[in-house]
């Protein structure tokens, strides 16, 4: 089963309206992806972690996050420096650094590490049906909330769809090695798998519908917005208003 | 027959239906439920027996033929909105059956698409769980549940509808004869229930239902009574 690890616990970040989170979260992450101030956006980094500190999440799991979206921003290191045209600082062979490609690269690393952690703090705090409900109450459109709690929902469903074939092919013995029954017998678990979440998913929408769903989820608690929240909110926006004005 | 009210819930008449590229499941086939009726369905495996749930539904539709349910005549997808919120189907699997993250969260899913407001959706909520043996299972996770509370589980999401017929398919299957008896007794305690099981076990539908009915090759026939 696929694990909402970070949504566990019991900080403050957890105990917050995750309306209150998914706002933070985006107002954070537009000023700080139009930012180019060096001083707003090392604060944004210090905030960004100081969040995380706050929410106390596990450093290892964090880290093997922040490893999935540093593999890619590494790839803009490789490319960016050599192809951004710019002052020259380095020439080896024909291929040139660029000191604004390296200006830049670094912006975005600094920018998305700041805003995924922001991420993980505010949002992996909660959990996706809240998320969902949340979405619902900030009078998102029911199509998307829809959209974003299904590919969620059949996520799982693929998830526990592998999980039972991978079981049937162990019980009887099944060794991957590098042959072609081990290529068939892989080709033939993702086909089944597909056309096996595809049926399922199918047959847990009827129940749906057989239960009077109509396209809109009604929901079963309702979030309580306390003096708490509001009070987190004004301070968390303050300071992200802050750092914009920051010299 | 002797019917306790005359009132027709469900009549099918001539229909036909086949999968795609498969030979018909039904040809020409009728079928009359009334109120009251609690019937008990059994036949060979590929008889059609869960597919005529699905017609009845509306999740499958016939090639030719007509169903009328609650004096309707229903077609298209939007005639069966009507029968979903009064007749309640508990599929096979329960996998099928249950997707919300907790147990609470997928019994009130029902209430909450019958616009019942909060209050009457807790009430509802407490008293299924109740009377299902399940009290204090409101935060377990629906997929962390065992097979046989699963079952139980999403007959509670059809229960607390409050349906006035319940389709029941293999309701008692890999179930504990305890659990099974407990099923028993909340069909026979609820007086206004009409209902359909499909089932192989003969003990149950001699305890729950007063008349069997046999399909057997696209018809179906009065086996005992």
């Amino acid at each position: 089963m696929i694990k909402e690890k970070f949504s566990e616990g019991d900080s403050l970040l957890h105990r917050l309206d995750p309306r209150i989170k998914i706002i933070v979260a985006l107002f954070f992450s537009v000023i700080i992806a139009v930012t180019d101030k060096y001083t707003s956006l090392w604060g944004a980094l210090f905030l960004a972690v100081a969040a995380v500190a706050v929410a106390r999440l596990r450093t290892k799991e964090l880290i093997s996050r922040l490893l999935v979206v540093n593999s890619f921003i590494f790839l803009l290191w490789l490319m960016l420096p050599l192809t951004f045209p710019g002052e020259k600082i380095y020439t080896l062979a024909s291929l040139s650094v660029s000191r604004e490609g390296i200006k830049y690269a670094f912006l975005i690393t600094v920018k998305s590490n700041s805003i995924i952690l922001v991420g993980i703090a505010l949002l992996s705090t909660s959990s996706i049906f809240n998320l969902v409900h949340a979405l619902r109450h900030l009078y998102l459109p029911d199509k998307l909330t829809q959209l974003f709690f299904f590919a969620y929902r059949y996520t799982q469903t693929i998830h526990s769809e592998y999980i039972r074939i991978n079981n049937a092919l162990k019980i009887r013995g099944f060794k991957p090695q590098t042959n072609l029954h081990t290529y068939k017998t892989y080709a033939y678990l993702v086909g089944m798998m597909l056309v096996r979440s595809y049926d399922r998913s199918k047959r847990v929408y009827d129940a749906m519908l057989c239960r009077g769903f109509k396209g809109k989820f009604w929901t079963l608690n309702h979030f309580v917005f306390k003096k708490s929240d509001f009070v987190a909110g004004i301070v968390m926006i303050s300071c992200i208003i802050g750092l914009v004005l920051l010299p | 027959m002797t019917k306790r009210e005359n009132e027709t819930v469900i009549k099918i008449t001539d229909l036909s239906f086949a999968y795609p590229s498969r030979d018909y499941v039904f040809k020409k086939f009728n079928f009359d439920f009334f109120k009251g009726e609690r019937i008990g369905l059994v036949g060979p495996n590929g008889s059609g027996k869960t597919t005529l749930f699905h017609l009845i539904m509306g999740l499958l539709h016939p090639s030719e033929g007509k169903i009328e349910i609650f004096g309707k005549e229903r077609k298209v997808e939007n005639d069966f909105v009507e029968v979903r919120e009064k007749i309640g189907l508990v599929f096979q699997d329960p996998d099928d059956q249950l997707f919300s993250p907790t147990v609470a969260e997928d019994i009130a899913f029902g209430p909450l698409n019958l616009r019942k407001n909060r209050q009457e959706t807790e009430k509802i909520l407490k008293e299924t769980l109740e009377t299902l043996g399940l009290a204090g299972f409101e935060d377990r996770i629906t997929y962390n549940l065992s097979y046989g509370e699963k079952r139980l589980v999403s007959l509670a999401t059809v229960l607390s509808m409050q349906p006035e017929v319940l389709l029941l398919d293999e309701p008692t299957a890999w179930l504990d004869e305890k659990t099974i008896k407990r099923i028993a007794r909340i069909l026979n305690n609820n007086s206004n229930l009409s209902y359909v099981i499909i089932s192989h076990d003969k003990k149950f539908l001699k305890e729950t239902t007063n008349c069997i009915y046999e399909m057997r090759n696209g018809e179906i026939k009065i086996k005992k009574k």
